[in-house]
């Protein structure tokens, strides 16, 4: 790589330097049109999973997703509705209906 | 939005959200002391302050879903009026189940006790009854209380209840008695009176896992209601957190009271489990275990597998499944003791999948049993559960499932079983050890005080202790009895302030980079500590092989842990809570190395020690520190002694529904 011509060209598209995410990122899903930015999730999650966003009002951050404990406090003390659990994909769950074998899956 | 959706939409790095203030320290003085914030230890602060004391209860998360928070389903072994079983059993189907390895003194308290703690519950707040009439006619409810029962609908002594309604409504009860209650502050240390390491307790030490403040509490009496170890074996680095075991749950309560002094016992207990990270959410497959008893389960032509009591009997009814075979006492939940074992799945089940009797994969087929069953399992149970209520229950039925047309699959011989004791063929082999059975390790006497003066232990940390109700009871008799000492005790005993500096100096040693040194994170660091215990301390054990694991983990402690970085509050806890993993670990291995036997209830197989549970070593192995070196003694197994006439020495003055008279 010659990084002096590579820095010449065209610079492209911004893109930040990251460090691969942990397993599972995104342990809940927060609707952010419906959330109110309360922080009532943020101080009943048994593990800390996510931090106040620095932006008052707007919706919290999750920080530490690989501590989620899957136990659902947040949801439950959402007073607008705006969370989803989200189980880690290679935990999904499959199941048949009876009456026409169908599988499906959670 | 995650970390990395805010950083690439602000284009900043974010800053740690909390003021960080390693630097303050704040001074509390209280009467009572609690130290962990769970269904223990709430009820234990309620106890407390009813005596009108002054009481502070701190906890690593909110008190209000804490510890089993967000729910449970079972409220087990409580003598009530719907019940012909005795406290007396509630203890033996537990001692026989566990051969004596079994902690009766607590048990007998429990059970003593557990009917009042549950209607104490019910009038803060808390849904016991089926007051909607929701199981009507149902062979297991009591048309008259509106009690709904498990397992065993003829002895009636193992409720069901709305077990999600708890924590909230107990935790309201705390802050309605005016406890003071510190969120997010994370006891590290407990202060010896004098300094001195098995001195009475007189305070404690802790931080705020948000903003890092320190944190010096002073007492009259301590309450440990911190839980168990469980996490010495078990480690992902990714999915730390969807693992069988809560991943608060590291041992922080067995290591504080460790370097205290206080005297432990079992910690040679594990047994085999699955790898963390294959696991399927708790009770959220098709099973038959525990929440989901007694669930039909078909093969995937359909065909069901079917219940066997004890004797091996085919059970026919579904109804079946929770009466006791003739001649049989009474069910109890976990034994599989033939005296109390309810019919289960048949035991031989992967066998006859190998040979083709039954089609994989299982399913779980809730549709075709009576409605009040289905009912029973799937609204109530999984309804109330504490992973299950939010992510299964709702979750699933948002996804479409129904639990009336659908059948869940199971896992049973596939991989990532979410309840290993169903599939002993995921069992084999060293690799696959967890601290389970009946946790704690605290060694208690009647008024659940350990050998150190003014320190008590609640629920999971007591010695064997577990269960919600266990939890509820001790939690609540262990605040009275630390209530009766706090007032008896004049005022508080000083702190040894030399013992609070070299304590602080330990828990901010990792705040401080060093620059080319610091690349252990901690992950690293517990992932080395639970390789080493699987490989040390695993299915197979001796002397070589275990002193070998011992030097490795205090080579890991003393080389490895002081290069840790914690670059805020939050991964301070995490690096306090390996430090605290791995001392947990070299007790569990000293301990191991002191029971020359083996024991199939310990789970403790010594290859130079091959006799399986020899007469000469039925007791509990205790360990304790004197002077920083460790201490082996011993207990008889029946510690308690005449539990009836020891309970009524030590509760003279107490009323409730089994002592009315008095």
């Amino acid at each position: 790589m010659k990084e002096k011509k590579l820095k010449k060209a065209d610079p492209g598209k911004k893109c930040y330097a990251f460090p691969n995410k942990p397993t599972p990122s995104m342990p809940i899903v927060i609707d952010e049109t419906k959330c109110t930015g309360c922080n009532r999730c943020v101080n009943i999650c048994t593990t800390d999973v996510t931090v106040p966003n620095p932006e008052k009002g707007k919706p919290p951050i999750i920080m530490y997703p690989e501590e989620c404990y899957y136990d659902g406090c947040c949801v439950e003390e959402c007073p607008v509705g705006a969370i989803k659990m989200r189980h880690p994909l290679m935990s999904r769950v499959h199941y048949k209906r009876k009456e026409t074998g169908e599988i499906k899956r959670v | 939005m995650n970390w990395e959706d805010r950083v690439a939409q602000s284009g900043q790095l974010m800053e740690w959200p909390y003021p960080v203030r390693y630097d303050v320290e704040n001074r509390i003085e209280v009467d009572v002391l609690v130290l962990g914030g769970g269904p223990g230890g709430c009820m234990a602060a309620i106890s407390a302050a009813k005596k009108g004391l002054k009481v502070a209860l701190l906890d690593k998360a909110h008190p209000k879903r804490s510890g089993g928070g967000s729910g449970f389903d079972h409220w087990l072994n409580t003598p009530n009026p719907n019940s012909k079983i005795t406290p007396e059993d509630c203890v033996e189907w537990e001692a026989v189940t566990y051969k004596g390895y079994s902690n009766s003194l607590a048990r007998y308290i429990a059970a003593r006790e557990a009917y009042d703690t549950l209607l104490e519950i019910e009038k803060m707040g808390a849904k016991i009854r089926d007051i909607d009439d929701e199981f009507k006619g149902a062979p297991f409810r009591d048309e008259k209380t509106k009690f709904l029962f498990c397992y065993d609908y003829e002895n009636r002594f193992q409720f069901r209840v709305w077990g999600a309604t708890f924590k909230p409504a107990i935790f309201n009860e705390c802050v309605r008695l005016g406890v003071q209650v510190f969120d997010r502050v994370v006891a590290t240390s407990l202060l010896n009176e004098g300094g001195r390491q098995g001195g009475r307790i007189v305070g404690a030490t802790a931080f705020n896992m948000r903003t890092g403040e320190f944190y010096v509490f002073q007492a009259k009496a301590i309450i440990n209601a911190m839980s168990c170890h469980q996490t010495g074996w078990r480690f992902s680095t990714e999915m730390n957190g969807f693992d069988m075991f809560k991943p608060n749950i590291t041992g922080d309560g067995p290591a504080i009271m460790w370097r205290a002094g206080a005297e432990l016992a079992q910690m040679e207990r594990s047994r085999p489990g699955v790898a963390p990270g294959y696991e399927y959410p708790s009770y959220g497959t098709g099973n038959s275990m525990n929440t989901w008893h007694p669930a039909t389960i078909v093969d995937a032509n359909g065909k069901e597998v079917p219940y066997v009591d004890a004797e091996g009997n085919i059970v026919k009814s579904v109804d079946d499944r929770c009466r006791p075979r003739p001649g049989q006492k009474f069910l109890a939940e976990r034994s599989p003791h033939p005296l109390y074992a309810k019919p289960m799945i048949i035991p031989d089940l992967a066998q006859r999948i190998q040979k083709g009797e039954f089609v994989l994969p299982l399913y779980a087929d809730l549709a075709s049993m009576p409605w009040y069953e289905r009912k029973a399992i799937w609204g109530l149970m999984v309804g109330n559960e504490g992973r299950t209520r939010i992510p299964v229950k709702i979750g699933y039925e948002a996804a479409g499932f129904d639990a009336g047309r659908d059948m869940l699959q199971s896992y049973f011989t596939l991989s990532g079983e979410p309840y290993p004791s169903q599939d002993k063929t995921l069992l084999q082999g060293p690799y696959r050890m967890e601290a389970y059975g009946n946790g704690g390790e605290v060694v208690v006497d009647w008024d659940l005080r350990t050998n150190l003066d003014g320190l008590y232990v609640v629920g999971d940390a007591i010695l064997a202790g577990n269960y919600y109700y266990h939890a509820c009871a001790t939690g609540r008799y262990a605040g009275r009895k630390a209530a009766e000492y706090a007032s008896m005790s004049g005022s508080s005993p000083a702190l040894d302030l030399r013992q609070v500096k070299r304590e602080k100096t330990r828990v901010y040693a990792s705040t401080r980079r060093q620059p080319g040194k610091d690349w252990i994170d901690w992950k690293e660091l517990r992932f080395a500590g639970a390789r080493a215990m699987q490989n040390y301390c695993g299915g197979l054990r001796n002397e070589r092989l275990m002193n070998t694991g011992l030097k490795w983990i205090k080579d890991i402690k003393k080389e490895y842990y002081p290069q840790s970085y914690a670059s805020n509050p939050h991964i301070l806890l995490r690096v306090l809570e390996t430090y605290n993993i791995l001392t947990v670990d070299e007790i569990i291995l000293q301990a191991c190395l002191a029971r020359k036997a083996s024991s199939e209830v310990m789970g403790h197989f010594r290859q130079d020690y091959p006799e399986v549970d020899p007469p000469e070593w039925h007791r509990w192995i205790t360990l304790k520190q004197v002077n920083g070196a460790t201490r082996i003694g011993e207990l008889p197994l029946d510690f308690g002694g005449q539990l009836n006439d020891n309970y009524e020495a030590h509760n003279r003055d107490y009323k409730g529904f089994l002592k009315k008279k008095k």
